[in-house]
C-alpha cells in the first residue's frame, strides 16, 4: 500500500530538507530536478524570452545559478512553442543545461495585453504581433509548457490584482482551483515536468485558507504562492505569505511569486518560503542601479565619476573584481557593455544573499543573520519597516 | 617598435611589429588589425565574453572621442587609462576620433581640432591634446590632425592648409612629446593627409617621414569618401614615399575587399571596428576565407547563403558604411527562423559552438541585448580569422587564391548594374 502511494507520487522533483531553523520557519533544502539539484533558498533570475538581459548562459552558469525562468506567454508568441519544440525545448534552444521554470503566461497576458477577457475556458486575448483572437485555456498553457520542457511548469491561475475585493476575488480562488485539475489532467510529461499549483484567495485569510485546504488535497509537486508583490500592503502581504506556509505541506517546496527585493527574500524565507523571483534586479540594472548590502547605488550618479572603488569591494563577481564604480559611470556613456556589467553584477549579489542566508540556517546562526543584514541595511533601528519588524517578531525574532 | 618584414608580395608587406609596449614584450603581426573599443570596452562584450575569443590581436584601440570629456577624471586617477577600464595586458593606442562614427566637418581651426564625446563637441588645442595624452598613458597615439578633407569636392586650397596645419601639429606635438617625462618610451604616428590630390598626398608623406615618427597613419581615405580605385592609387603612391621599416595604419576602412586591394598597396594595420558596424545592423560575417584545398564545397554553400541573402551590395558606387555588405548574412531575415545551423559551419567562436541562427533571429526580432553580445563574438572572431587567413596565403603565396575565395566564385560575374 504505502509503495503503490510512493510510486503514484513519484514526480521529477525530490525535496531534502537539510536543515530547519530552530527559531524561525527558515529551511534549507536540496531541491533535485531534471537538470541538476538546487540548493535553497534560492532566487531565480528572469529570462522573459530565453534570455538574460545580455548575459550568455556560461556567464549565468558561471555566477551559480542552478534555476532560471522563461515566460510562457512571450515565448509562446515568439518563436511559438512549435520552433521550440524543433530546437530540443527551451534548453535546447537558448542552450541552458540547468533548471527552468516556466510560468503560465496568464499573469503576463493580464498584465500585458489590453481586452483580455476571462471566462471559464480561459484567457481570451488579441495577439497584438496579429490582431488574433486567442484562447489560453489550462490546457493549452501546459501545452506550451510541454513543448517548451520546463522543470517546473505553472499551473494557469485566474489572477486578480492584489488590490481587488470582493466576489471577484472568491470566484478567481475557486476558478484556480478547478484550472489546477484541467492542467494535471493536461501534462503530458508528468515524469519529466514538475507542475506547481497555485495559491490564490487574494488577503482575505479564510479564502486563502480555503484554496490552501483544496490545492493542497491534490497530488502535485511543488506550490506556489500567487496573487501577491502587486502593490498590496505590506502588513497584508507577509500575513498571507505565512497562513499560506502554515498549511503548507513541510515535504513539498513552496515558491513565493515576483518578490525579489533583499528585505523581502530574507523576511519570507524566515517565514518558510524555498523560492522566488523578480525582474527587479536584472531591470533596475539597465538603468545603472547597482544592489549592495547597504540598498542600492546609482552608478550613473555623478558622484561616482571619480569613485575608483568597486561597486562592493566585498563582491566576488567579475564586475567588481574587475572595474571600478568610475569606470562602469564613464562606460554608461559609451556602450551597452556597462549594463551587462551592472547586471552580472546584481545576479551574483541576489544569488550570494541567498548563499549566505541558506549559510547560515545550515550553521543554526540564521536569526543572528537577520540581525545584521538588517543593520547593513539600515542606517538606524527607526528605519526598519514595521511590516518586517511584525512579521519576523511573528517568527519570534525581535530585531534590536 | 620595430617592423620585421619577412616578405614582400607586389607590395603586400607581411611581417611582425615587434617591442610593443613599455616593456617591449607584445608583437604584432602585419598585415594586422587592432581591437576596436568604445571607451576601452569591445562594443557589448564583458571580458568574460571577450577572453572567449582565442588570438585576439595584442593592441586595443581607444579614441579621444570617448575619453575627452573624461580627461578630469583620469587625471585624479593618475595611473593612466588601461588601469583605469580595467584591461589586462595590453598595448593601448590612441587615436582621435572613432572610425565607426561621423564626425561633422567644419570646426577645425589652425590651432584646434573637435571630437565629440556622448557630451557634445570638445575643441583641442596641442596642449590639451597632449595633456590627455599624459592622462591616457598609451603605448602609442596619433599626432593631432586636421583630417577634415575627406569630402568629396574639397577644395585643393582646404587641402594644402589641412597637410600644413597636421605637419605643424605635429611639430608641435613632438616638441611637447620630448620634453615629457610621462611620455618616455611612448610612440608616435605621425598622420598623412592630402584629400583625394596626389601632390599633396605625396607631399604630406614626405614630409612627414622626415619626422621622428615610429609609424604613419593615412588619414581621409575612409569608406564612403572616396572609390577603391582611387584609394588604392593614392595608398600606394603615399606608401611608396613612406620608409619600409615603419607600420602603415589606414584609417576607416575594413571592408575584406577593401583591406585586400589596400594591403595590395602597402598598407600594414587596419583598425577592427567593421565587425562593430556588421554586428550594428543585425548580421553576421559568414564570407569564406578558406584557402585549403578541400575548400571548394564550404565555399560553394556559403556563396549560395550569400546569394539567397537578398539586396546585396557590390563595389561600385560610394558605399556607405552602415549598409550591408556583400560579405555577411542577414540574421533577422525570417529564412532563418527555423534554421538550427551555426551562423557559420566549422566556425570555433562561443556564438557559434553554442547557438543557432534560429536562436540569433529570435533575439534580433525580440531586440535582445544578447543579440549584439553573440554578434559581436562572431563577427570579432571571423574578421581576426580573415586577417590570419590574409597572413597564411602571403607567407604561401596564395594571395590570389584568397582573393577568389572572398571577393566570389572564379567565373561569377559580378552583380555591377
Ligand atoms: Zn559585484
Ligand atoms: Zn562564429
Amino acid at each position: 500500500m504505502s509503495l503503490k502511494k510512493a510510486l503514484k507520487a513519484a514526480s521529477p522533483l525530490t525535496l531534502r530538507i537539510v536543515a530547519e531553523c530552530q527559531v524561525t520557519k527558515a529551511r534549507a533544502c536540496d531541491l533535485i530536478l531534471p537538470h541538476c539539484s538546487v540548493s535553497t533558498p534560492v532566487f531565480m533570475p528572469v529570462g522573459t524570452q530565453g534570455t538574460l538581459k545580455g548575459i550568455t548562459v556560461d556567464q549565468l552558469e558561471g555566477l551559480g545559478c542552478q534555476i532560471c525562468l522563461g515566460n510562457t506567454y512571450h515565448l509562446g508568441m515568439r518563436p511559438g512553442s512549435d520552433l521550440i519544440e524543433k530546437a530540443s525545448g527551451l534548453h535546447g534552444f537558448m542552450n541552458w543545461k540547468r533548471n527552468l521554470l516556466t510560468d503560465s503566461g496568464g499573469f503576463q497576458m493580464v498584465s500585458l495585453v489590453e481586452l483580455s477577457e476571462v471566462t471559464e475556458d480561459g484567457v481570451k486575448f488579441r495577439s497584438p504581433y496579429d490582431g488574433k483572437e486567442i484562447l489560453l485555456s489550462p490546457e493549452k498553457s501546459i501545452s506550451i509548457q510541454n513543448s517548451l520542457g520546463s522543470d517546473i511548469m505553472m499551473q494557469l491561475d485566474d489572477v486578480v490584482s492584489s488590490t481587488v475585493t470582493g466576489p471577484r476575488v472568491e470566484e478567481a480562488m475557486h476558478r484556480s482551483i478547478r484550472w489546477l485539475d484541467r492542467c494535471i489532467a493536461a501534462n503530458k510529461n508528468p515524469d519529466k515536468q514538475n507542475l506547481f499549483a497555485i495559491i490564490q484567495g487574494g488577503l482575505n485569510a479564510e479564502l486563502r485558507k480555503a484554496c490552501l485546504d483544496e490545492m493542497t488535497q491534490r497530488n502535485v509537486p511543488g506550490f506556489a504562492i500567487g496573487g501577491l508583490s502587486g502593490g498590496e500592503e505590506k502588513d497584508d502581504f507577509w500575513r498571507m505569505v505565512t497562513l499560506s506556509t502554515d498549511y503548507l505541506p513541510r515535504e513539498k517546496p513552496r515558491y513565493l511569486m515576483g518578490v525579489g527585493y533583499a528585505v523581502d527574500l530574507v523576511v519570507c524565507v524566515a517565514l518558510g518560503c524555498d523560492m522566488f523571483d523578480c525582474v527587479f534586479p536584472t531591470r533596475t540594472a539597465r538603468f545603472g542601479s547597482a544592489l549592495v548590502p547597504w540598498g542600492s547605488l546609482q552608478v550613473k550618479h555623478k558622484q561616482y565619476a571619480k569613485d575608483f572603488q568597486p561597486i562592493d569591494p566585498d563582491c566576488q563577481c567579475p564586475t567588481c573584481k574587475r572595474h571600478s564604480r568610475a569606470y562602469l559611470h564613464a562606460l554608461f556613456k559609451s556602450d551597452t557593455a556597462a549594463m551587462h556589467h551592472i547586471t552580472i553584477h546584481n545576479i551574483a549579489y541576489q544569488l550570494s544573499l541567498m548563499h549566505s542566508v541558506r549559510q547560515s540556517i545550515l550553521e543554526g546562526r540564521f536569526p543572528e543573520f537577520i540581525q545584521m543584514f538588517m543593520k547593513r541595511m539600515f542606517p538606524s533601528r527607526d528605519q526598519y519597516p514595521s511590516w518586517a519588524v511584525d512579521a519576523l517578531a511573528s517568527v519570534n525574532v525581535k530585531l534590536e | 617598435m620595430k617592423l620585421e618584414l619577412s616578405r614582400v608580395v607586389k607590395g603586400s608587406r607581411l611581417g611582425v611589429l615587434k617591442g610593443l609596449g613599455r616593456m617591449g614584450q607584445h608583437s604584432l603581426e602585419v598585415p594586422g588589425c587592432l581591437v576596436y573599443t568604445h571607451f576601452g570596452t569591445v562594443p557589448h562584450l564583458t571580458q568574460d565574453t571577450l577572453r572567449t575569443l582565442k588570438n585576439l590581436p595584442s593592441v586595443t584601440q581607444v579614441t579621444l572621442s570617448d575619453i575627452a570629456e573624461h580627461q578630469e577624471v583620469l587625471e585624479e586617477f593618475r595611473d593612466g587609462f588601461r588601469k583605469f577600464a580595467g584591461l589586462p595586458d595590453t598595448v593601448l593606442y590612441c587615436s582621435l576620433h572613432d572610425p565607426a562614427a561621423t564626425s561633422p566637418t567644419g570646426y577645425t581651426t589652425n590651432k584646434t581640432v573637435s571630437v565629440w564625446g556622448s557630451g557634445g563637441r570638445i575643441e583641442l588645442t596641442v596642449a590639451k591634446f597632449m595633456a590627455l595624452q599624459k592622462t591616457v598613458q598609451p603605448d602609442w597615439y596619433q599626432s593631432m590632425a586636421d583630417g577634415e578633407t575627406w569630402q568629396n569636392n574639397t577644395s585643393r586650397k582646404r587641402v594644402r592648409k589641412s597637410v600644413d596645419r597636421t605637419l605643424a601639429h605635429l611639430d608641435e606635438c613632438l616638441l611637447v612629446h620630448q620634453n615629457s617625462q610621462e611620455l618616455e618610451g611612448v610612440e608616435v604616428f605621425g598622420m598623412v593627409e592630402g584629400g583625394d590630390i596626389l601632390e599633396e598626398r605625396i607631399r604630406s608623406a614626405r614630409e612627414t617621414a622626415k619626422r621622428p615618427v615610429a609609424g604613419f597613419c593615412l588619414d581621409g581615405l575612409q569608406t564612403g569618401s572616396l572609390q577603391q580605385d582611387l584609394r588604392t592609387q593614392l595608398t600606394a603612391a603615399v606608401t611608396k614615399e613612406l620608409p619600409e621599416n615603419k607600420p602603415r595604419l589606414l584609417q576607416g576602412v575594413g571592408r575584406p575587399d577593401e583591406v585586400l586591394a589596400c594591403v595590395e598597396a602597402g598598407v600594414d594595420l587596419f583598425e577592427g571596428f567593421f565587425p562593430f558596424q556588421v554586428t550594428e545592423r543585425g548580421c553576421a560575417l559568414c564570407f569564406s576565407f578558406d584557402i585549403s584545398p578541400d575548400s571548394e564545397r564550404a565555399v560553394l554553400e556559403l556563396n549560395e547563403e550569400r546569394d539567397a541573402a537578398g539586396d546585396l551590395q557590390q563595389n561600385g558606387d560610394l558605399d556607405e558604411p552602415t549598409k550591408m555588405t556583400y560579405f555577411e548574412m542577414n540574421l533577422k531575415d525570417k529564412r532563418y527562423q527555423g534554421d538550427f545551423r551555426p551562423l557559420v559551419e566549422g566556425c570555433g567562436c562561443y556564438c557559434c559552438k553554442n547557438h543557432q541562427r534560429a536562436y540569433l533571429h529570435h533575439l534580433l526580432v525580440t531586440n535582445e541585448l544578447l543579440a549584439g553580445v553573440l554578434l559581436m563574438i562572431h563577427n570579432t572572431s571571423h574578421y581576426h580569422s580573415f586577417f590570419g587567413a590574409l597572413r597564411e596565403a602571403l607567407a604561401n603565396d596564395k594571395l590570389d587564391l584568397l582573393k577568389r575565395r572572398v571577393l566570389g566564385r572564379p567565373g561569377q560575374t559580378e552583380r555591377k548594374e
